[in-house]
């Protein structure tokens, strides 16, 4: 996606705070998860909200995990793009209420699956397949390359994967 | 919330042996990177450490901010001496085999699920916060110790053995895992803190029918390990802090 847009140096006299906020909130669905480049950071569920003062963007994150080395990545792209579209940024990092795998949004979901990641979902027995959809899969390891996902095995196509694990 | 000189001090104190307790477990941990029996314990025990060690790096970011000394967390890391670390002597303890080191993670997994279930309620918002997240993260961090505990102890003979060896080891360390002391109760009535005392029975509740699911024996050794909050420790840590701190060290104020 294109960083110019006409947007590219806003200003509080001209366009009212919530329009701000609205126009904050869609470019952050343009900095990608680091680690899982398909879907956004807005996808994932860590901006837990934008509050306009001024000019400059108050963005509130949450980590998924304690110790995630993807968490200075994502403040400094999320920084580095809104500051980019000429909007002053000051980054605050809550742990209150911790990030769920609940707030990652349904069309992630379906990219998390085209992509090769079984998406989370609170269910017991086998987790099913996102090559060939086979239920015949069994659990390896409760953790893989990430600390997001945990490591699968299919049985049906002799293929691992991982899964985004839910919690 | 507000709190007087004395009191910050006392959190502050608080707040460092908790993370002591996570950064020498993860260190301990870390060492088994690229060692450990297969690829997949590789990874969950990376995973583990990089758990650990992120919660210490929380807790004393908060423990810097409330210092308000200009300290950051990494000179609460890297730059104290062995006397001043506050961790339980339980996770400075040598990795020995794989055994030993499942037995030390999954009494401090019982015990860590335990305290995070009741920390997550301070009054303290942000360390209630830092709580909530590393809570769900101990879950399942017990789920896998415990696994392994009864795949090792109720496993082979040879596994049987070493595991059994293992906690004749270290079930001595495991006694002041949740004996309060003046600090505890201090931060308690604060409502900052935890009711360790409490914690007792849930995880005897909680460690002992697995050690019987595993056909294990608790040891019934009577000698039990005091003192790893008023800064006493085995010989282990000194060598562990002497590894972990050589870069900053050695390269004050590097950077990369």
């Amino acid at each position: 996606m294109s960083d110019a847009t006409e947007n590219a140096s806003v200003s509080e006299a001209l366009v009212p705070p919530e329009a701000l906020s609205q126009h904050v909130w869609s470019l952050l669905e343009q900095v990608p998860d680091p680690e899982i480049p398909v879907i956004s950071v807005v996808d994932l569920g860590i901006v837990r909200s934008v509050r306009m003062e001024g000019a400059t963007a108050h963005v509130t994150l949450t980590p998924t995990y304690s110790g995630c080395p993807a968490t200075r990545a994502i403040e400094q792209s999320v920084r580095e793009h809104l500051e980019r579209h000429g909007i002053s940024t000051c980054l605050q990092t809550t742990f209150t209420p911790p990030w769920t795998t609940d707030w990652i949004t349904p069309q992630a979901r379906e990219r998390l699956r085209d992509y090769g990641i079984t998406p989370p979902e609170p269910r017991s027995g086998p987790i099913p397949c996102p090559f060939c959809s086979s239920s015949e899969t069994r659990l390896q390891s409760e953790f893989g390359s990430t600390p997001c996902k945990a490591l699968h095995f299919c049985k049906a196509c002799l293929q691992p994967f991982e899964q985004f694990k839910c919690v | 919330m507000e709190l007087n000189a004395a009191q910050r001090q006392s959190c502050f104190e608080y707040l460092l042996r908790h993370a002591d307790d996570r950064l020498v477990l993860g260190h301990r941990l870390s060492e088994w990177c690229g060692h450990a029996p297969i690829l997949e314990e590789s990874l969950a025990l990376a995973n583990i450490a990089l758990d650990l060690i992120g919660q210490a790096t929380h807790l004393y970011g908060l423990a810097a901010e409330l210092e308000g000394s200009g300290r950051t967390e990494d000179d609460l890391a890297f730059l104290r001496r062995p006397e001043e670390f506050r961790n339980l002597q339980l996770v400075e303890q040598p990795n020995g085999d794989f055994a030993m080191t499942l037995v030390r993670q999954f009494l401090f997994d019982a015990y860590d699920v335990l305290f995070l279930e009741q920390l997550q309620r301070s009054v303290h918002p942000e360390l209630g916060g830092i709580a909530g997240k590393a809570l769900k993260e101990a879950q399942y961090h017990l789920r896998h110790s415990q696994q392994w505990l009864l795949r090792l102890g109720d496993g082979t003979e040879e596994s049987h053995r070493r595991t059994q060896e293992a906690l004749d080891e270290l079930w001595r360390f495991s006694h002041e895992l949740c004996v309060p002391d003046e600090l505890d109760i201090e931060m308690q009535a604060l409502g900052i803190g935890v009711d360790l005392g409490s914690l007792a029975e849930a995880w005897q509740e909680s460690v002992l029918p697995v050690l019987c699911a595993a056909t294990l024996m608790v040891p019934d050794d009577p000698y039990q390990v005091v003192g790893s909050r008023s800064g006493f420790h085995t010989e282990h840590l000194g060598y562990l802090l002497a590894e972990m701190q050589s870069l900053p060290r050695s390269f004050p104020g590097a950077q990369w």
